[in-house]
Formats: structure tokens, C-alpha cells, sequence
């Protein structure tokens, strides 16, 4: 990773394949992943912003550790501000913003911010956030669409549209996952920057 | 232009794509006749919007990739056709649109096309269909002349047929699994004709009576209801997605039947033949290399 991220250019969702679990866990309507996306967004700029403040005086190996100790301390903020605000959606979130703990993107993106400099670590931390944060609110509005027939709650779709309930479902997301990673590779093409992933 | 690069010896045949899947439909045939002389005009409907959908499907992927358009090789024909086939009669006829789309476009095509997909297309498109749309996927008419009667499967009752109506096909089921004589006549062609060899079926029936008297259930009744002999004889017997050697053949048909009867025995569905074979298709790799083919002219350590 180079500080090329981009919420168009090298989305750590579609090209790197980050943070991919709840990805097909929660994302079944719009706003579970909208909600999930800026949840984990915000850990990650927070640890980023640390990680960019202090990394640089970790050697290489302490790195992965105090990432995933910050992490995980913002993991739980991020917890306790779903809980507090918007209790509806934690619930249905359930047990993957606890789990933002272990995020790949934010491990791997906070262990890169160290020693990068301040700016850089948060500027790449924010990038990265709002393209994991866009990708899961549109991979959640297709699902809910097709799964649903609603787009953020509302009925878009006529009565008469059967829910292809498969869409809803773990498999039917991962299944609309892969042809969201092939599409983006088709539109963008494929490692930019000369390099496949993280 | 794709060479072959097998070992000698090599016998020139008149088998190609369109020769197997011309066979496959001439096999399919008495099945199609039973489904419309049992469940009348909308199992013909849902044959036609099925098989006309999938070529169509076909056609628009293989123009949208820039890719040679290869309908004419019949296999979109087929496996809309073995689709329909695996329909509740009075099905929706979108829903046989849609299972053609995924099957054609989502199972095959973004796999390669044929010869590149890991499972059977028909096969996985009715698992959405049924993940999808149980309410209509499950929705079973008796064959009663013109007017359809909502029914149960006799997989949920299996006492209420005897065998000799379970062999003839006259019960509720998808349109071309409840006759078994039909499928019989049409797997006897494929024998003959040598399209297929007797491993897989054979093997495959085996295991589902086999487990299914172990679980404690009635083997006849257990291989004549269902679509177990329809699998067997169309769908498990997929070039593209069953093992070449035939001892790995019939492990993995032997796998299917015992996921099949364990599925009917233990599980939430009513039927597992569809997992059954669409997890086995996925061991196929792992069976071919478990048993490679010996090289002509060399001995059994060099296979090694």
C-alpha cells in the first residue's frame, strides 16, 4: 500500500478485499451497512491518528500489537456511541461492531499509517473509510432492493415483486459481493498502482 | 483454438457438444411427455419460457463478452430444459426466467461458459429458486386431469403411494421427477447410446437405498420418490461437473445419495438430492486428483 487509497481508486472493500466479513454478514438493507461502514470508518481514522502520532516510534513488530489494541479500544466506542444513539441499529448489527476489534481493514490500515507522518496516516485512514463506508451502504441498498423491494425502508418496488430472498442471505451476499468486485475491477481496472491487494 | 494434448492412442468420434446435448434431449423427451400428459398445457408453458430464456440468456452473454455465440450447441437448451423439468407444474413463469438467468448467466457464464462451471447450472438454480422462493418452489399440484389440487410431497408422506404409483408418476412433484418409467426409458437411451456410463446412477441410487435402509426408512420408497432417479440419470451425470475415472465417479455419486438421505432423514427439507449433487460437484476437483488417469504405455507406479 502506497497512500493510494481511494474511495474510487483502490476501495478496500472491492479491490483489496478488506473487511469483507461484515461485509456479507450485516449488509442486508442500506442503512445496517451504512451504519456498519461508518462505524468502522471511524475506528479506523481514530486509529490511524494514533497509530500516525506514535507508530513511527514502535518497531516494526510492536506495531501489530498496539494496532490491535487500539483497535479494539475503539471498537468499543464505537459501541457505546451505537448504543447510546441508535440503539435500533446495534441491535442489528449484533455482534459485529464488537467484532470492528479485528477489522482487516483497520489492522492492516493502522499498522500501514505508523511512521507515515501525521497527515498522511489520517488523510489515508479517511480515505479509506468513506470508500469501505460508500461500498457497504451500496452493497446494502442492492440487497435490501432485491431481498427487500425497499430502498433505506421505503417500498420502491411494486407489491407484486417477490423478494428474492437469497439476497438477504449470507451466500446471496457474498455471491453479490463477487460480481460488485468484478464489476469495480471492470470500471476501474485492475491494480492501478501496480500492485494486486494489500 | 484449444489443442488436445492426451497420450496415444487416439480414436477419431463423431462425439461433439452438439451430438451429446442432441442425445441429452431425445433422453429427456419421455420425461417431458409424462410431465404434460400429467400435469397439462402450463407444464409445456414452463418447459418452453424456460428453454427459450436460457438460449436467450446465452446468446446476450456470449455477445456482451464479445464472445463466439455458441447456441446452437444446444446446452443452454438443455439445461433450461432439465430446469423446468425440476418445477413445481404450476410454477410461475418468471421464476422459470429467472433460474435460467442465474443458472446460464451467474453458474456458467461468469465461470468461463461451459465446460468451466464447478457446479451443474440447473442444479444451483433450482437451490436459489429455493432459497428464493420456497412459497412457490414448494407449492405441489396432484396430476388430476385439468384442475390442480395443492398437495403434499410424498416425501412428507410416504405412506399415502404405493410403489407402483410412485414408479408410474402419478403424485404431486416437479414436472419431470414423479415418472419414473419415463426417466428409466430416457436413462436406458443415454446407456445405449453411450452418452453416459452406468457408474453414477447406479452408484448414486445405490447409496440413497443403502442409507436411507439404515436411517430407517423404506429403500423402494426411498429411491422411487423424490427427484432422486431424476438426478441420477440427468443432472449427476454432468460431464462438466462429475469425476472422469470411474472409481471416482462413483465415490462421488455414492457421496450424493448419502448427503441426499441424510438431508431426508435429519434435515429441515423435505429433499436433498439438489444439495446432494451440488456439494459433490464441488469435490469433483479434489476426486480427480485422488484418481489420475494412467498414462498409455507406462505402468501403475509411473501414474503415481
Amino acid at each position: 500500500m502506497d497512500g493510494k487509497h481511494g474511495i474510487l481508486g483502490n476501495n478496500p472493500l472491492l479491490r483489496l478485499g478488506l473487511g469483507i466479513c461484515p461485509a456479507v454478514a450485516v449488509t442486508t438493507t442500506a442503512l445496517n451497512g451504512l451504519g456498519m461502514g461508518v462505524a468502522t470508518a471511524g475506528a479506523l481514522l481514530l486509529t490511524s491518528f494514533v497509530m500516525g502520532l506514535i507508530g513511527g516510534a514502535l518497531n516494526e513488530k510492536a506495531r501489530f500489537a498496539v494496532t490491535l489494541i487500539l483497535s479494539a479500544a475503539f471498537a468499543s466506542v464505537a459501541q457505546m456511541v451505537l448504543r447510546g444513539w441508535f440503539p435500533a441499529l446495534n441491535d442489528s448489527l449484533g455482534v459485529f461492531v464488537p467484532l470492528i476489534a479485528v477489522s482487516s481493514l483497520i489492522l492492516c490500515g493502522g499498522s500501514e499509517a505508523a511512521g507515515r507522518g501525521f497527515g498522511a496516516a489520517i488523510a489515508d485512514g479517511l480515505v479509506m473509510g468513506i470508500g469501505y463506508a460508500v461500498a457497504m451502504t451500496l452493497l446494502g441498498a442492492v440487497r435490501e432492493l432485491l431481498g427487500r423491494g425497499t430502498a433505506f425502508g421505503a417500498a420502491v418496488l411494486p407489491a407484486a415483486y417477490e423478494p428474492l430472498l437469497l439476497a438477504a442471505l449470507p451466500a446471496g451476499g457474498l455471491m453479490l459481493l463477487g460480481i460488485a468486485m468484478g464489476l469495480y475491477n471492470a470500471v476501474f481496472g485492475r491494480g492501478r498502482n501496480g500492485k494486486e491487494g494489500a | 483454438m484449444k489443442l488436445n494434448l492426451n497420450p496415444a492412442p487416439h480414436v477419431h468420434s463423431r462425439q461433439d457438444t452438439r451430438w451429446l446435448m442432441g442425445n441429452v434431449l431425445i433422453a429427456l423427451l419421455p420425461c417431458c411427455v409424462a410431465g404434460v400428459v400429467y400435469f397439462g398445457v402450463p407444464a409445456l408453458m414452463l418447459m418452453a419460457v424456460s428453454m427459450a430464456s436460457a438460449v436467450l440468456f446465452e446468446a446476450l452473454w456470449q455477445k456482451l463478452c464479445g464472445r463466439k455465440l455458441l447456441i446452437a450447441d444446444g446446452s443452454a437448451a438443455v439445461t433450461g430444459l432439465i430446469l423446468a423439468l425440476n418445477l413445481p407444474p404450476r410454477a410461475p413463469w418468471w421464476l422459470a426466467v429467472m433460474g435460467s438467468a442465474f443458472a446460464v448467466v451467474i453458474v456458467k457464464g461468469l465461470f468461463g461458459g461451459l465446460g468451466d462451471n464447478f457446479i451443474n447450472p440447473a442444479m444451483a438454480a433450482r437451490a436459489l429458486l429455493l432459497a428464493s422462493w420456497p412459497k412457490f418452489m414448494t407449492a405441489w399440484t396432484a396430476p388430476s386431469g385439468l384442475d390442480a389440487v395443492t398437495s403434499a410431497t410424498p416425501l412428507m408422506t410416504p405412506a399415502a403411494w404405493t410403489p407402483l404409483e410412485l414408479f408410474l408418476g402419478r403424485i404431486p412433484g416437479c414436472i419431470g421427477e414423479t415418472c419414473k418409467l419415463a426417466i428409466l426409458a430416457g436413462l436406458a437411451w443415454l446407456l445405449i447410446t453411450r452418452t453416459i456410463k452406468w457408474h453414477i446412477p447406479v452408484a448414486m441410487m445405490a447409496s440413497l437405498c443403502l442409507f436411507s435402509w439404515i436411517f430407517g426408512k423404506d429403500p423402494v420408497a426411498a429411491a422411487l420418490s423424490g427427484g432422486a432417479l431424476f438426478g441420477a440419470a440427468f443432472m449427476a451425470t454432468d460431464y462438466v461437473t462429475c469425476p472422469v475415472h470411474p472409481a471416482a465417479q462413483m465415490i462421488y455419486a455414492a457421496g450424493a445419495g448419502l448427503v441426499a438421505a441424510v438431508i431426508r432423514s435429519y434435515a429441515g427439507y423435505p429433499e436433498g438430492v439438489t444439495y446432494g449433487i451440488l456439494l459433490m460437484n464441488a469435490a469433483a476437483p479434489l476426486l480427480d486428483k485422488c484418481f489420475r488417469r494412467r498414462v498409455y504405455g507406462h505402468g501403475r507406479e509411473a501414474a503415481k
